[in-house]
């Protein structure tokens, strides 16, 4: 019944919290919250908080990409954050969180990865970035995003030591090279009406969601769609045309 | 007696292990504790002092259902005999086929048609064991499946203060808002609104008292709150004549405490027993 | 600030601290509002969140306990949260042996009897780690248990003694753990009953010193337990309370 009311509210052009439509709850970006991680941020959607930090790992590249790097973005949906995870093996919506920000870091070409080859065949750099909830007030994807580019931005080389080992103790102040900064974000359709940054009753009481990354020139380089009701090209048209929008705003953040 | 000493005053706010009281003369209540001559705190709380009686309020904490509480429930499942519901707390309960209605439901019956999956309702808890398990009906004054509406999630321990002495808080926010504002001792509440920025007003206004329920000189933060809300005058409702003074109402007292307008049970209450 | 103690011969403590001294302490209250009861426990660089969700029913039902609720810890550390290389989510043995210790830490002070067949979850994320993370793990969960209105006798402040040639530490950061001559210490504290509830030692200490330490160790636990009592009262006394303003 609360989708019922939630759609009420949406056709009258009120969010659930009495915000506008369109508007996200307050964004807050705080750089370098843990010290030991190479690169790190939290993220605050309202009271969505989520934090993400980068490790960075010597190792050999794959065969096929030799002079590249390696990126690896993982997701956790812990059960410090909601009464809806459990511990264990990730959900397939922490599976989904993780992939989709990872396209949107790998296809936007957000890091060089030839950049971070040492020796051909032999030594590349990979990089981990690990996005972690700890609470979920709603709109889970377009925190974890945030934070996930933010904590690459914060990110720094460890130092190399001659003899081909890392020292994470010292920190280089080399920045991990960053030439695009992706920014997702996530449309829902309820009825008719086009929201951004729903509230965890919003979620429910969804159509059907989009989420879409920006990158810096205002390319699409990554998109899923979620929900039941599929989507008609205007409707996708106008989901796109609201999220570019917002992704301005959300880079302001950064 | 010389060796008593009180550590505290009313309204402060305790922690476990924190000692409240020296002597043998006081008397600690539920939420505390005595070892040799100390009273300690036995939970995160509000004190309250009734002579040599030191009381502990319960400020946080999950709901745990009380016989004769009212409460908003949902129907989680469907029985043969009834359905089950979810009453936020680690227990479920049972609606017996007895107690759902007035009418007489045939054994042959398709429940659903009563109460489906997914519904609200206002019930009244009648029976809870030693292992908890419980029973509910829907007979009763004021009780009803809910048809309309959006819920909000309160601190079980904060519903006497959102409901008032007598009923007069929630009063003066159903008046101010125009909603109808149908409060579960469980921390749920059904607010209906004729339009949403009227349950937004009432939900904001829930939430406020929420936060504020342990600082004094609520009531009247609450009028000047509701007006610059809704941009009306708003009144304090009038308390029954030789009501206390005291603003905040212990849980203990809540068997004392109907909803305006209905009579109080007599006897029948069992608490659970006091450590 | 007090005149230092004329400091002993190298090796003296790397971040210039007093042998005694405790690196800086910090707790807040109240900081997952979906939880029914959570804390933040901050000593160094070494940072706990811990949440509370419960009593609520528990699953798988041969768990259940019909004379009583039982209480489940999960210790878990941010994969980026420490020094040296990632960590792979899911735990792995030293996670386990942790979860498990802290259930024996907290569990003296609890009484769950009022609530058969149900678990109290605590739920322990690190996202910075600077040893003597069990320790910010028990405070922090004991502060998330308080406010989760749980009856508690008492607190329970926990730190990680150490030891180094016959001088007592108080606190070992990141640094003193990996050295091999310092042995680590844990210990947990429940001042009303004025025992400990966690115990371990890694090293080699005679007995006089350890009886020593574990006196020290309750000296500098009550600095904790402070830090802990006031974390909670505060969650009622925020400032804003009295000027929010009206949202249109």
């Amino acid at each position: 019944m609360t989708k019922e009311n939630v759609l009420k509210y949406i056709t009258k052009g009120m969010r659930y919290d009495g915000r506008k439509m369109t508007d996200y709850r307050p964004v807050t970006v705080t750089y370098g919250v843990s010290h030991a991680a190479e690169g790190s941020a939290r993220v605050k959607i309202g009271e969505t908080e989520v934090i993400a930090g980068v490790k960075l790992a010597m190792e050999t590249p794959y065969p096929d990409t030799p002079a590249q790097g390696n990126l690896m973005v993982n997701a956790e949906l812990t059960p410090l954050s909601s009464p809806q995870f459990e511990s264990g093996p990730p959900s397939v919506q922490g599976v989904e969180l993780a992939r989709v920000i990872d396209r949107a870091i790998r296809e936007s070409k957000a890091i060089d990865l030839t950049k971070l080859c040492i020796k051909e065949g032999e030594k590349v750099w990979s990089v981990a970035v690990d996005i972690v909830t700890v609470n979920d007030a709603g709109n889970l994807m377009d925190a974890g995003a945030l934070a996930a580019i933010a904590a690459l931005k914060n990110a720094v080389y460890p130092t190399l030591k001659d003899d081909g080992s890392v020292d994470y103790n010292k920190k280089t102040d080399k920045k991990v090279p960053l030439q695009q900064t992706p920014i997702e974000v996530t449309v829902i359709k309820i009825g008719d009406q086009l929201i951004v940054d729903p509230l965890p009753e919003e979620e429910e009481a969804l159509d059907s969601r989009l989420t879409i990354a920006f990158n810096d020139k205002d390319m699409l380089c990554a998109m899923q769609k979620g929900g039941e009701t599929p989507l008609s090209v205007e409707e996708i048209s106008a989901m796109v045309d609201l999220a570019m929008e917002k992704s301005k705003e959300l880079r302001k953040k950064l | 007696m010389s060796n008593e000493v009180l550590h505290v005053k009313e309204r402060d706010i305790v922690v476990p292990g924190e000692v409240i009281a020296e002597g043998m003369g006081f008397l600690p209540s539920r939420g505390l504790y005595r070892e040799g001559a100390k009273i300690h705190a036995g939970r995160l709380g509000m004190i309250a002092i009734e002579g040599k009686v030191i009381k502990l309020i319960p400020l946080s904490g999950v709901y745990l259902p009380k016989l004769n509480d009212k409460i908003v429930g949902r129907v989680i499942d469907v029985l043969m005999t009834g359905w089950r519901i979810e009453t936020r707390s680690p227990y479920s309960a049972v609606l017996g086929l007895k107690d759902a209605t007035a009418e007489f439901v045939p054994r042959s019956a398709d429940l659903t048609q009563y109460y489906a999956i997914g519904d609200y309702v206002l019930c009244k808890i009648i029976a809870v064991t030693s292992q908890k398990l419980i029973d509910v009906t829907m007979k009763g004054p004021g009780l009803r499946k809910i048809k309309a509406g959006r819920l909000v999630e309160v601190n079980p321990h904060k519903v006497p203060r959102i409901i008032g002495k007598e009923g007069s808080m929630v009063l003066m926010l159903k008046n101010a808002t125009g909603c109808n504002i149908s409060v579960g001792q469980n921390g749920w509440i059904w607010v209906e609104g004729p339009a949403p920025e009227d349950e937004l007003k009432a939900v904001q206004a829930i939430k406020k008292v929420e936060e504020e329920a342990h600082l004094p000189g609520l009531t009247e933060r609450m009028k000047a709150y509701l007006e610059e809300l809704t941009g009306k005058p708003v009144e304090i409702p009038t308390v029954t004549p030789g009501a206390s003074a005291e603003e905040h109402e212990p849980p203990e007292q809540r068997e004392e405490h109907r909803e305006h307008g209905q009579h109080p049970r007599h006897g029948g209450r069992r608490f659970p027993p006091r450590r | 600030m007090a005149a230092k103690a004329v400091k002993q011969e190298y090796p003296k403590r790397q971040d210039g601290r007093d042998w005694e001294e405790m690196r800086p302490i910090e707790g807040k209250v109240g900081i997952i509002p979906r939880a029914d009861g959570s804390a933040m426990f901050r000593i160094g660089h070494t940072v706990a969140y811990a949440a509370v969700y419960g009593p609520r029913d528990l699953f798988p039902k041969f768990m259940q306990n019909p004379e009583t609720g039982i209480l489940r810890c999960r210790y878990n550390m941010m994969p980026f949260s420490g020094h040296g290389e990632r960590v792979r989510p899911g735990g792995g043995r030293r996670s386990q042996e942790i979860s498990m210790l802290m259930n024996k830490a907290l569990l003296p002070v609890l009484d769950l009897k009022e609530s058969p067949n149900t678990v109290v979850d605590v739920f322990i994320e690190l996202p910075e780690t600077d040893a003597g993370t069990r320790c910010a793990a028990i405070t922090a969960a004991s502060m998330a248990l308080a406010d989760a209105g749980l009856a508690m006798k008492d607190m329970v402040a926990s730190l990680s003694m150490g030891h180094y040639n016959g001088k007592i530490m108080a606190d070992i950061d990141g640094y003193e753990d990996c050295d091999v001559g310092i042995s680590d210490i844990p210990v947990a504290y429940i001042p009303s009953l004025d025992k400990f509830s966690l115990l371990q030692l890694d090293g080699e200490v005679p007995k006089e010193d350890l009886i020593k330490l574990l006196n020290l160790a309750k000296k500098k636990a009550m600095e904790i337990y402070k830090v802990q009592q006031q974390a909670l009262k505060a969650k009622f006394f925020a400032e804003d309370h009295q000027h929010k303003k009206v949202k249109q």
